[in-house]
């Protein structure tokens, strides 16, 4: 799925990279825990996220997410903003919330960067 | 034709980097680096994002609890190394720490995603081999390796 379609499915504004929406994806994580992010998202996916300090755009680009998905109407500081673009990474804010945007996405073929955490790595 | 010979293990690469602790707008800012270097030297995908995630956790203890920190990386013909060592409270239990859950962390580094108690977790878990040791009132080391022979 093309970025451009999120941006239809989430009714989003994009904050940085409008010359970004042509870039596929495919899968999704979603999580306002940094260290979960570190743990489990894969490279290339979309990270649905509520949190919108300097930190998510710190970690997108270690981790290569393809772009950040800002849920619950959330803006990102300027200071974020301005480092997503040195870092070529787009921003999207929604007003759904976390689990209606995963949901509608889900639900057009979007699918998680991992099912579910093997066994014996079970999160507290 | 050369002879096979078992050479020692060779360093190819070290680096190190400060960190300073307190300062959330630089915190990660090490970890890029050493993302970046690993990528330049061709290492394989996944030896660079265990490397990147030990790597981040790390900077963010520094960050989050110490007066300031150093990370090293030394790249060897089998390993990637991050060493990181710090001049702070240490860890009066260990144990504990390591515990999924456990953290001391303050609201500050709560709002940052960060101090759900998940960070020493998440570096053991993505090491091939993990040391910690730690002094109270003087600082905490760990060492993390992680393998690339055979990947």
């Amino acid at each position: 799925m093309k970025l451009s379609e999120v941006k239809e499915i989430l009714n989003a504004d994009v904050i940085v990279g409008e010359d970004k929406l042509d870039i596929d994806v495919k899968t999704a994580f979603g999580a306002d825990l940094m260290s979960d992010v570190l743990a489990f998202a894969k490279a290339g996916s979309m990270l649905l996220t509520g949190l919108t300090n300097t930190q998510v755009v710190r970690i997108a680009n270690v981790m290569d997410i393809a772009a950040i998905i800002l849920v619950r109407g959330k803006k990102p500081p300027a200071e974020a903003v301005a480092m997503a673009k040195d870092f070529h990474i787009p921003i999207l804010t929604t007003k759904y919330i976390l689990f209606e945007t995963a949901g509608r996405l889900y639900a057009k073929g979007i699918i998680g960067c991992l099912e579910k955490v093997e066994s014996g790595s079970e999160r507290t | 034709m050369n002879p096979v010979v078992n050479e020692p293990e060779k360093t190819f690469n070290k680096y190190s980097f400060d960190v300073e602790g307190g300062n959330f707008n630089t915190a990660g800012t090490v970890s890029m680096r050493i993302k970046s270097i690993l990528k330049q030297n061709g290492l394989p995908d996944d030896v660079v994002r265990k490397s990147a995630i030990v790597s981040y956790e790390a900077e963010i203890n520094i960050v989050s609890y110490a007066k300031k920190g150093t990370i090293s990386l030394t790249i060897t013909s089998s390993d990637v190394e991050i060493q990181v060592s710090d001049e702070g409270p240490g860890i009066p239990d260990i144990e504990q720490a390591m515990e999924q859950g456990y953290s001391t962390a303050s609201q500050q580094i709560r709002e940052m995603g960060f101090g759900a108690g998940m960070g020493l977790h998440n570096i053991k878990s993505y090491s091939d081999k993990f040391d910690i040791s730690s002094e109270v009132n003087k600082g905490t080391f760990l060492k993390m390796i992680i393998g690339h022979k055979n990947s």
